[in-house]
C-alpha cells in the first residue's frame, strides 16, 4: 500500500520505449490520478444504485450535494471550513503511513489538543494575544504529539499493533476529556453542555479577510505543503520512505528507525492536536464534547483517498468537506437519515482500497512495457 | 444508593454479574475473529459488523416479534459482511487491515441509515435463565440472571478449542493460516478457506451484535457499541488465538467494563469517566505486556499481517 516514488521529479531522459520522453513522463504520473478518480466515480455510481434501491432519486441527491457543498460561494466557504480540520486530521494518518504504519486514532489527538489549548488559553488570560495563541498552538501540538508519538514508540519498541492501540488511545482520550471537562476544568456556568471556561474574545482566531472561513484553512494547507517537502525533499523523508518500504533494509543501512518512527508519529499527532486547538480557538471558543466530531475518522478516508500524498490531501479534503457540508441539506430535501453521508464515505473508501489492486496492471501507465508487452503481469 | 442492603459487597457482585452480562458480545466477536485470524487474515471490520448485527437483530425482532428470528438475521447479515471482506481481500495488494477500517465505517453507516426508524419501537428480548433464584437478595438474583447466549458462547469456545486440534476442518484452517504455500502444496485453496473463515467470523460477530440490542443494554441506539468489536480483536491476540483463552479474556474485559456502573451503583461518582475507560486501558496494558519486539508471539498464525 506504500508507493515508492523514488523516480518522481526526475523526467525520464532516455525513453526505453522510444516514445517522446514527455509522453512517458505524463504516462508514469497519470496512473496516480486516473485510478483514484475512476474509483471515486465508481464509488459514486454504486452509491447512486444504493439510493435508487431505497427509492430516492440519485440525480436529485447529487444535485443537492453539489448545491450544498460546491454550488455557491456560500457553500464553498462552508466546505472549506470543514476541510480545515480534515487537512490536519488526514496528515495524522498520511505521515505514519509513509513509514508503513496504519494509525487511525487521530480523533484522540484532536480532542486532547483541544483540551490542552483551552486550558492554556484560560490560564494565560491577560497575556498579549500573539503569545497566548502561540502557546495554545504549542500546547495543542504537544498534547497530540505525545499521544500519537506514544503509539509510534509502542509500535517500534514493544511491537504493539499501532492500528488497534491508536484507536484504544482515542477512546481513552475522549474519556480523559470528559473527565477534565466535567471536573477540574469545568466552567460552572456551562450547565447543559459541560465545557471549559470560554476563551476571551481577543484570543479567538478570526476569519481570512474577505471570506467566512477561519485561518485554520491556511494553517492546514501550509502543514500539507510542509509535510510534502519533508517527505519528498529532505533526508528524513527519504529515510522514512525507505523504512516504510522495508524496515530491515533501513536498519541494515544504519538508519535510526526508532527515532524516525517516533518523530513522524509525534509530528502527525501534533498536526491533529493543532486541529483540536483550531476547533477551540476558531470555532467552539472552549473545549467540550463537540471536539469529538468525527474529523479524525473522516481524516482516515481523506488520507487513503489521497494515497498518503500530503499535496493530494488538499483537494481531497475539500471534496470530502463538501460532501460533509451537504449532509444537512440532503437530510432535509430527500428525507434521508444523516448517516447517508457515512454510507457514501464507506462505499468510496472500500472502492478506493479495492482499486489498489489495479496499480501496475495497465500497460498504458508503464512506458517500460510499451515495447515489451510480454513483461506485463509478470511483475505483480 | 440502592445497594445499601449489602453495602460494598455490591461492587464485586455487580462486577461478577456485569462480567457475565458484558462479556457475551466479546465472546462471540473474539471467537469469530479467532477463526478468521487462524486462517491468516485479520478483520478489523467486525466493529461495523457488530453494530450492523445489532441493528438487524433489533429491526427484525420488532417486525417479527421474535428475538430468535432477529438473531438469525443478524448472523446472516454478519455472514454477508464477512464474506465480502474475505472476497475483496483475495485480490493482490488489497490490504486486509485497511479494508477492515473501511468496513467499520461502512457497517456503522449502513446500520445508522437503516436503523433510524427502529430507535423508538421496543423489541422482545432474548431470554435469560435465573440461576440466582435460590437467593433472596435482589442483587444476587440480578447478577446471576444468565442469558442463553452466554452459555452458548461458553460451549462454543470449548467446541472450537477441540475442533482446532482434532478435526479436519480445524487442521485446514490452521495450515492455511500458517503457510499459504504449504496449503497449496496440500491441494487447498487458501483464498477459499479464508473466505469461509472470515464469513463464519462475521456471522459470530453478528450474533454478538444481536446480544447487544436484544439483551444488554437491550435497545438499539447509534452508540450501542463503543469499540467492543475492536477490543475483541486485541483480545484474540492476548488470548493467543486459543478459543478457551478468548472466553477467559472476554470475562476479564466484561468485568472491567462493569467497573464503572458497579462503582456508580454504590455511590462512587469520582472519576466516573475514567472508570468507563477501564476496558480500553486494560486492553492497552495487556497489549503492551504481551507484545515483544524480539520474538514473535507464541501460537501466532504465520500468515497474519499484524505479527509479521
Amino acid at each position: 500500500m506504500v508507493d515508492t516514488v523514488t523516480s518522481a521529479g526526475m523526467p525520464a531522459v532516455f525513453g526505453a520505449s522510444g516514445y517522446p520522453a514527455a509522453l512517458e513522463w505524463i504516462a508514469r504520473r497519470a496512473e496516480a490520478f486516473v485510478i483514484p478518480l475512476v474509483a471515486l466515480v465508481v464509488g459514486m455510481a454504486l452509491f447512486s444504485l444504493f439510493i435508487a434501491l431505497v427509492g430516492k432519486s440519485p440525480i436529485l441527491l447529487y444535485e443537492t450535494m453539489w448545491r450544498g457543498g460546491f454550488g455557491s460561494w456560500f457553500s464553498v466557504q462552508n466546505s472549506l471550513s470543514r476541510a480545515a480540520p480534515l487537512l490536519l486530521a488526514a496528515l495524522c494518518v498520511a505521515l505514519p503511513a509513509r513509514l508503513g504504519l496504519v494509525v487511525i486514532g487521530g480523533e484522540g489527538a484532536i480532542v486532547l489538543g483541544g483540551v490542552a489549548a483551552a486550558a492554556i488559553g484560560v490560564a494565560l488570560n491577560g497575556a498579549p494575544c500573539p503569545i497566548v495563541i502561540l502557546a495554545m498552538g504549542v500546547a495543542g501540538m504537544a498534547a497530540g504529539g505525545i499521544w500519537i508519538g506514544a503509539v509510534g514508540a509502542l509500535r517500534h519498541y514493544r511491537a504493539v499493533n499501532e492500528t488497534i492501540s491508536s484507536l484504544l488511545m482515542a477512546y481513552i482520550a475522549i474519556a480523559l476529556m470528559n473527565q477534565l471537562v466535567e471536573g477540574p476544568l469545568r466552567d460552572p456556568a456551562s450547565l447543559n453542555k459541560p465545557s471549559t471556561q470560554p476563551l476571551a474574545q481577543i484570543y479567538r482566531i478570526g476569519n481570512i479577510p474577505g471570506m467566512d472561513v477561519h485561518w485554520g484553512l491556511v494553517v492546514g494547507v501550509v502543514a500539507c505543503i510542509l509535510s510534502f517537502v519533508l517527505i519528498e525533499k529532505t533526508r528524513w523523508g527519504f529515510a522514512a520512505r525507505i523504512a516504510g518500504g522495508n524496515v530491515r533494509a533501513a536498519q541494515v543501512q544504519g538508519l535510526a528507525v526508532g527515532p524516525l518512527i517516533v518523530g513522524f508519529t509525534a509530528l502527525a499527532g501534533g498536526f491533529a492536536g493543532l486541529a483540536g486547538m483550531l476547533e477551540v480557538a476558531a470555532v467552539q471558543g472552549s473545549a467540550n464534547a463537540s471536539l469529538a466530531a468525527g474529523y479524525g475518522y473522516t481524516g482516515i478516508l481523506v488520507a487513503f483517498l489521497a494515497r498518503h500524498n500530503p499535496l493530494a490531501i488538499i483537494p481531497v479534503a475539500f471534496l470530502l468537506g463538501g460532501i460533509d457540508a451537504s449532509g444537512g441539506l440532503i437530510q432535509r430535501r430527500l428525507d434521508l437519515p444523516d448517516a447517508t453521508v457515512l454510507v457514501l464515505q464507506g462505499l468510496i473508501f472500500i472502492v478506493i482500497l479495492f482499486s489498489e489492486t489495479f496499480y501496475g496492471r495497465f500497460k498504458a501507465f508503464n512506458p517500460d512495457l510499451w515495447k515489451r508487452p510480454d513483461l506485463l503481469g509478470g511483475t505483480a | 444508593m440502592d445497594a445499601t442492603e449489602i453495602g460494598l459487597w455490591g461492587v464485586p457482585l455487580a462486577i461478577l454479574g456485569g462480567a457475565i452480562r458484558v462479556s457475551t458480545p466479546f465472546i462471540f466477536v473474539s471467537l469469530g475473529e479467532a477463526i478468521t485470524e487462524r486462517s491468516g487474515r485479520i478483520n478489523l471490520g467486525l466493529e461495523g459488523t457488530l453494530v450492523f448485527g445489532a441493528m438487524t437483530a433489533y429491526a427484525v425482532a420488532v417486525m417479527t416479534n421474535s428475538p430468535w428470528i432477529g438473531l438469525v438475521a443478524a448472523a446472516f447479515a454478519g455472514l454477508c459482511f464477512g464474506l465480502f471482506h474475505g472476497w475483496i481481500c483475495k485480490f493482490p495488494k488489497v490490504n486486509d487491515i485497511a479494508i477492515g477500517i473501511a468496513l467499520m465505517l461502512f457497517g456503522s453507516g449502513l446500520a445508522f441509515f437503516f436503523g433510524k426508524p427502529f430507535i423508538k419501537p421496543k423489541a422482545p428480548n432474548l431470554p435469560a435463565i435465573p440461576f440466582g433464584r435460590w437467593s433472596d437478595i435482589p442483587q444476587v438474583q440480578a447478577a446471576l440472571d444468565v442469558n442463553v447466549l452466554f452459555l452458548i458462547g461458553a460451549v462454543l469456545s470449548v467446541i472450537l478449542w477441540w475442533a482446532f486440534r482434532n478435526t479436519r476442518a480445524g487442521l485446514i484452517v490452521r495450515v492455511v493460516g500458517d503457510s499459504s504455500d504449504a496449503a497449496r502444496a496440500m491441494g487447498l485453496n487458501p483464498d477459499t478457506v479464508r473466505l469461509l473463515a472470515t464469513g463464519v467470523g462475521g456471522a459470530l460477530a453478528g450474533i454478538g451484535g444481536a446480544y447487544l440490542s436484544l439483551y444488554y443494554p437491550g435497545s438499539w441506539t447509534e452508540r450501542i457499541s463503543s469499540g467492543q468489536g475492536l477490543m475483541a480483536v486485541a483480545l484474540v491476540i492476548f488470548a493467543r488465538w486459543n478459543p478457551l483463552g478468548c472466553f477467559a479474556a472476554a470475562l476479564l474485559f466484561g468485568g472491567a467494563g462493569a467497573l464503572g456502573p458497579a462503582l456508580q451503583s454504590v455511590g462512587v461518582t469520582q472519576g466516573y469517566y475514567l472508570f468507563y475507560a477501564a476496558p480500553y486501558i486494560l486492553t492497552l496494558i495487556i497489549m503492551i505486556a504481551t507484545s515483544s519486539p524480539t520474538r514473535s508471539l507464541a501460537g501466532a498464525p504465520g500468515e497474519l499481517s499484524i505479527t509479521k
